[in-house]
């Protein structure tokens, strides 16, 4: 099996990336390019059972588990969400579940992006974390 | 305050002088607070009027016999009188202090339904309305076996009389319209509405959250039978509120809760009730934020709604006609009679991106459902941005809107 970047070097990575923004316009075009650059999830997948519900914009995602590793794929109908989704991916997808389920998340804080983990309502990100988390959860019962 | 008081028109400047939090930088942007029909900002009497009854006569009202009690009581009534000039109804006894408008319109659902409702009763609403006044008559219909009936609207949100005639019958009991929409701004004919109602024998509650803060309001002569409102849209402080009813109707209605302040005799076996408006009172009351809710109300009454109104207006009309100058956005709602609310969508971009690019410039707006997800719906969009302006705002506030939503644009498409 081919190795994998562990989580906490994913994260290491996304942090460097966003040190090189001085202003928060280059951050969020960043995110937001990442959010257009993410497949658009099939149309398959666009059901009730498989919503994160935010207040404001509506988050798809589904996950599957191959040979012990969790791998998400996921979709929304708002752009910076969908880059962060994207970040989120980047980090978790292709880990082993406990690594999922115990990472610690704090790069969102060194990036500047904790506001979107804020508890409003119209948050999707602290919302995405968790389902991603109980997917994970979910697989590892199962296996 | 004098340049206020005496003018005409309003001097805008003057008038933020008055507002303290104006004066904050957000994401080192000068805050541009353009989310006023879910809350205003508060002048400093209001704030001065809280530390004041903080620092110099808090006590429980109604009660104690001694002097604190006694200013605070008198403080708290002197609020009643306010709000019933405010609101035009004939007696203090007719105002119900509540935490604001969704109380109102649950004390009445369920006071007024649970003692007046049946199976095959019908409670006719907007297609417009808020969440808080949609809810609470789903739950005492679903309770009492009634039926709730909306009215539908025109693409741009206008009240669709033939269909609410129709509706009419001498099912209906009870008809519960906002008096004017706080997603789209959109004002409903509320006079014809409850003349039309009340020739078939219903009631009719006017949802006043966003139409007390601009429009004249006069219960009398509009005749309705309920009117509730929130402090905190017309600049005062959360948690302070009131229901108007008719006297009549609230004397005949059970109370909406039980304890202290709404009884007049207990015994083990049985109690009796206390006078309006303390039967609809119960336990200990929101004191300093209903006390300072009267500054607050004077505050507007010293400008004067009018004033206020035509400064809005120009806001509004500026703003409406800088949106659409913007390629691809809509706005919901267009149409002439309207508070000072404009509700936006724009072609490929999400309402929660335009928020969150706004808010990284210091712009507040209001993005989504706006607590209003079945009109959405029959609008067929998820959500809207929405820019609602209060006496405050300025002209160059809304150049910093397009200016900002040009960034957005080019950040995003
Ligand atoms: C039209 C309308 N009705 C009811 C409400 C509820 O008011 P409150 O939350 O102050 O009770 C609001 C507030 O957002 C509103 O705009």
């Amino acid at each position: 099996m081919e190795a994998v970047t562990p989580i906490t070097a994913i994260e290491e990575e996304i942090v460097d990336e966003f040190s090189l923004f001085d202003s928060w316009e280059d951050k969020y075009e960043y995110i937001i390019d990442m959010g257009k650059k993410l497949p658009a999830l099939e149309d398959q997948y666009k059901k009730e059972e498989n919503k994160i519900r935010g207040c404001q914009s509506t988050v798809w995602m589904v996950s599957e588990a191959k040979d012990g590793r969790i791998f998400y794929k996921a979709d929304s109908d708002a752009v910076i969400v969908k880059g962060l989704i994207s970040m989120l991916i980047r980090v978790f997808s292709g880990q082993k579940a406990s690594d999922i389920v115990s990472a610690d998340m704090k790069f969102i804080d060194d990036i500047g992006m904790s506001t979107h983990l804020a508890q409003t309502r119209s948050n999707g990100l602290r919302a995405m974390i968790r389902q991603m988390k109980l997917d994970a959860m979910a697989w590892n019962s199962k296996q | 305050m004098e340049s206020v008081l005496n003018k005409k028109t309003l001097d805008v400047q003057v008038v933020r002088e008055q507002f303290p939090i104006l004066k904050r930088q957000v994401k080192g942007y000068p805050l541009v607070y353009l989310d006023n029909a879910a809350t205003s900002q508060k002048p400093k009497v209001v704030i001065d009027a809280l530390v004041e009854y903080y620092s110099n006569y808090n006590a429980n009202i109604h009660r104690g016999i001694h002097t604190l009690a006694e200013e605070a009581t008198a403080a708290y009534e002197q609020t009643r009188e306010t709000v019933r000039q405010f609101l035009g109804a004939a007696s203090t006894e007719e105002i119900i202090f509540t935490r604001g408008t969704t109380e109102g319109i649950n004390l009445v659902a369920y006071s007024w339904g649970r003692a007046n409702l049946k199976a095959g009763d019908e409670i006719i609403l907007s297609s417009l309305e808020h969440h808080s006044n949609m809810v609470p008559w789903q739950m005492i219909a679903e309770e009492k076996g009634a039926k709730v009936k909306i009215v539908p609207i025109s693409d741009e949100g206008e009240f669709n009389w033939e269909a609410f005639e129709l509706m009419l019958s001498e099912k209906t009991k009870f008809v519960s319209v906002v008096h004017a929409s706080n997603a789209l701004g959109v004002i409903n004919p509320v006079k014809k509405i409850i003349e039309a109602a009340h020739a078939v024998g219903a009631l009719v509650m006017l949802d006043g959250a966003q139409s007390s803060v601009h429009l004249d309001i006069d219960v009398q002569e509009l005749d309705c039978d309920f009117f509730a409102f929130s402090g905190h849209k017309v600049y005062g402080p959360t948690g302070a509120g009131a229901l108007y009813g008719k006297r009549a109707l609230l004397e005949a209605m059970p109370p909406f809760e039980g304890g202290g302040e709404m009884i007049k005799q207990v015994t083990y076996e049985w109690t009796t009730y206390n006078d309006l408006p303390y039967k609809f009172e119960a336990g200990t009351p929101n004191i300093a934020d209903t006390i300072a809710l009267k500054p607050a109300l004077d505050f507007v009454s010293s400008i004067g709604k009018d004033v206020i109104r035509a400064h809005e207006a120009q806001l509004l009309e500026y703003a409406t006609n800088e949106l659409k100058k913007l390629p691809g956005l809509k706005i919901m709602g267009d149409v002439k009679d309207k508070v000072s609310v404009v509700s936006f969508v724009m072609e490929g971009i999400h309402p929660q991106d335009i928020g969150i690019l706004l808010d990284n410039q210091g712009i507040a707006v209001r993005t989504g459902h706006h607590c209003a997800e079945p009109l959405m719906n029959r609008l067929c969009i998820p959500g809207t941005s929405r820019a609602s302006f209060a006496m405050y705002n300025t002209l160059e506030e809304v150049d910093s809107l397009i200016r900002g939503l040009n960034k957005v644009i080019k950040m995003l498409r």
